[in-house]
């Protein structure tokens, strides 16, 4: 079938396959050589980094970067908190996201015009940056770990990607079946409608999770005590005083404390970014059903 | 009419109940703040809190509009914006047309696998690699432009004034334009096979069945997601900018959410900076609508 089918390619489309195919390996490699450099070069002589020398392999293999930051109290109390805001952070965003989304899904809801409304506003509409930090402050929210958690407790964008959902995806007849049974909302909400929505379920977890692993912003405005500071704040601090570091000691003899300091640099990133890029190739079956689910409302 | 409402209500307490925490969530950090606009128009007063200053109308909007800040973070911020509009919104649906169009499935899976991993990068970890690769002595990229005599020798990219725009549009193209072509491939998977084979019929080949089959399925999303980047055409990503920004680059750099975090919340000049936060949302929203409007008039597509 697959031979029959290339015999019948005009000398055209045989162009065209050829060239969409050299551009998308092109795309490939732009894409993954970055980050394959990053790994690579972490755990290489970073003199033979820095001259050039390290492009395709690894050379001279060492991992004195990991064994530094493993000195560092600060970034373990940075990934302990992260790692507390992100588990913690994504299940309260689960917990509300996910009964909004059921009650603004039923057709029957009367409440559902009105607050669907006040919810989309907000998606093109805000206080702003100050006025949210004022209210913040304002319910003394600031240096502590709770602000971490409830800020963007709701996405209003991923409660219309489930309200979407639960709208196209479970059959309506299951509800008027479950309703004559006299089974309750909360009931036919925790054990038909949640049991069906592991697709819109897995991505939005993917989203909200990513969104606290990586916050730097919500840290930046709220918090100033070490004690709270997310990896994303431990990291910039690391990579900031390591410039510095680089940047006093000159071009000339400044040769190694520039060479530890790469090496940490490439280390942290790897250590800090690996474990949200080893979670989402579980989940990419499900995005691009996620991602359309969210556009047809958009 | 009472007991409607009562009767409704007795009906519906239990998805009341599942909707009552998203609701005061949302009216508390979303509509609390827009409450607290006012303080743009308002002296503030330590002791009287955000609502209790002194009324003082415009004023904190004029002494904006008259300080030279105002026509640099404005420039700055609708040119990073346009710039990453121009190059950032067909990017990726050049590439969902080129992976829609792969045949070797494996390749296809290696490449979608590939270009969607660089939107999980933290902004932190995007901008510290982009100083690694760029930097002036010892830069895998300097040293390839250098070699290219592309740019002279020891030259800070990072550091360059003319050089901030093209590095920030070009790594944001990299980190999103594989996780943003996600919803244009989902949009060509729909399209429906008989409209390429009667294309084939009519004698189109592969590349015009891409102009005359492909694009105009994908139209429709295309305009929808315009709509929404011409909403945030004065809405940079604030942690990318302050992230990267540096004291050499401070004239093109300095954006308005920038300058409203150093100016309203780090210089504690909360008006000044909520007068500011607010000009630029109300810019942002009209920018939304006319766009929908146009959209609406000529392509009978729109948001609302």
């Amino acid at each position: 079938m697959e031979e029959l089918s290339r015999r019948k390619l005009s000398m055209s489309d045989r162009i065209y396959y050829i060239v969409v195919t050299a551009i998308a390996v092109i795309a490939l490699l732009v894409v993954i050589y970055p980050m394959y450099f990053i790994v690579i070069a972490s755990f290489s002589n970073s003199n033979m980094v820095n001259q050039g020398l390290v492009i395709l392999f690894p050379k001279d293999i060492n991992f004195y970067g990991y064994r530094k930051i493993l000195e560092r109290a600060d970034l373990w109390v940075g990934y302990r908190n992260t790692i507390l805001y992100t588990v913690i952070g994504t299940l309260l965003n689960l917990a509300v996201t996910l009964p909004a989304a059921y009650g603004l899904a039923q057709p029957n809801f009367k409440g559902r015009r009105v607050i669907m409304t006040l919810f989309v506003i907000t998606m093109y509409f805000g206080g702003g940056m100050v006025p949210t930090y004022m209210l913040v402050r304002s319910l003394h929210l600031t240096n502590s770990y709770f602000v971490m958690i409830i800020m963007g407790a709701v996405s209003v964008y991923n409660v219309i990607i489930t309200r979407t959902f639960f709208e196209s995806s479970i059959p309506i007849e299951l509800q008027e079946a479950a309703t004559l049974d006299g089974c309750s909302h909360f009931r036919y909400f925790a054990s038909i409608v949640l049991p069906l929505s592991k697709a819109v379920i897995s991505v939005i977890t993917l989203y909200y999770a990513v969104g606290h692993w990586n916050d730097f912003f919500t840290a930046l405005l709220y918090l100033n005590k070490d004690e709270y500071q997310p990896l994303q704040t431990i990291l910039r601090n690391i990579l900031i005083s390591n410039q510095a570091m680089a940047g006093t000691t000159g071009a000339g003899e400044g040769g190694y404390a520039q060479q530890y300091a790469d090496q940490i640099k490439f280390a942290v990133i790897i250590v800090s970014t690996v474990p949200v890029l080893c979670i989402y190739p579980f989940i990419q079956k499900y995005f691009e059903k996620g991602v359309m689910i969210g556009a047809v409302k958009g | 009419m009472g007991r409607k409402i009562r009767s409704a209500l007795k009906r519906d307490w239990q998805i009341w109940v599942m909707v009552m925490p998203a609701l005061i969530y949302i009216i508390i950090f979303c509509y609390g703040p827009m409450y607290g606009i006012q303080l743009a128009f308002r002296k503030y007063d330590f002791a009287k809190g955000i609502t209790g200053g002194e009324w003082v109308g415009m004023k904190y909007f004029m002494q904006y509009f008259e300080s030279p800040m105002f026509w640099s973070t404005l420039k700055n911020t609708f040119v990073i914006s346009f710039f990453s509009l121009i190059c950032g919104f067909p990017a990726p649906i050049l590439l969902a047309l080129i992976i829609n169009s792969l045949r070797m499935k494996r390749l296809k899976r290696v490449v979608q696998t590939a270009v969607y991993m660089p939107y999980f990068i933290s902004t932190v970890v995007m901008v510290a690699i982009l100083q690694i690769l760029l930097s002036p002595s010892t830069g895998v990229v300097s040293n390839l432009l250098r070699d290219m005599h592309l740019v002279s020798s020891n030259v800070n990219l990072l550091g360059t004034p003319s050089a901030f725009v093209p590095v920030y549009v070009l790594s944001g193209v990299w980190q999103s334009a594989g996780w943003n072509s996600i919803i244009f491939i989902a949009a060509l998977s729909s399209v429906d096979g008989q409209l390429y084979d009667a294309a084939r019929v009519d004698g189109a080949n592969r590349f015009q069945q891409v102009i005359h089959v492909e694009l105009p399925a994908i139209v429709p999303t295309i305009v929808i997601l315009l709509i929404m980047n011409m909403g945030r055409i004065l809405s940079v990503g604030f942690e990318k900018v302050f992230l990267m920004q540096n004291n050499l680059n401070l004239p093109v750099s300095e954006v308005i959410s920038t300058y409203v975090f150093n100016i309203g919340v780090k210089g504690g000049q909360f008006s000044f900076g909520a007068a500011v936060g607010l000009f630029n949302t109300v810019i942002n929203f009209g920018f939304l609508m006319i766009a929908n409007l146009i959209s609406k008039k000529t392509a009978d597509i729109s948001l609302m």
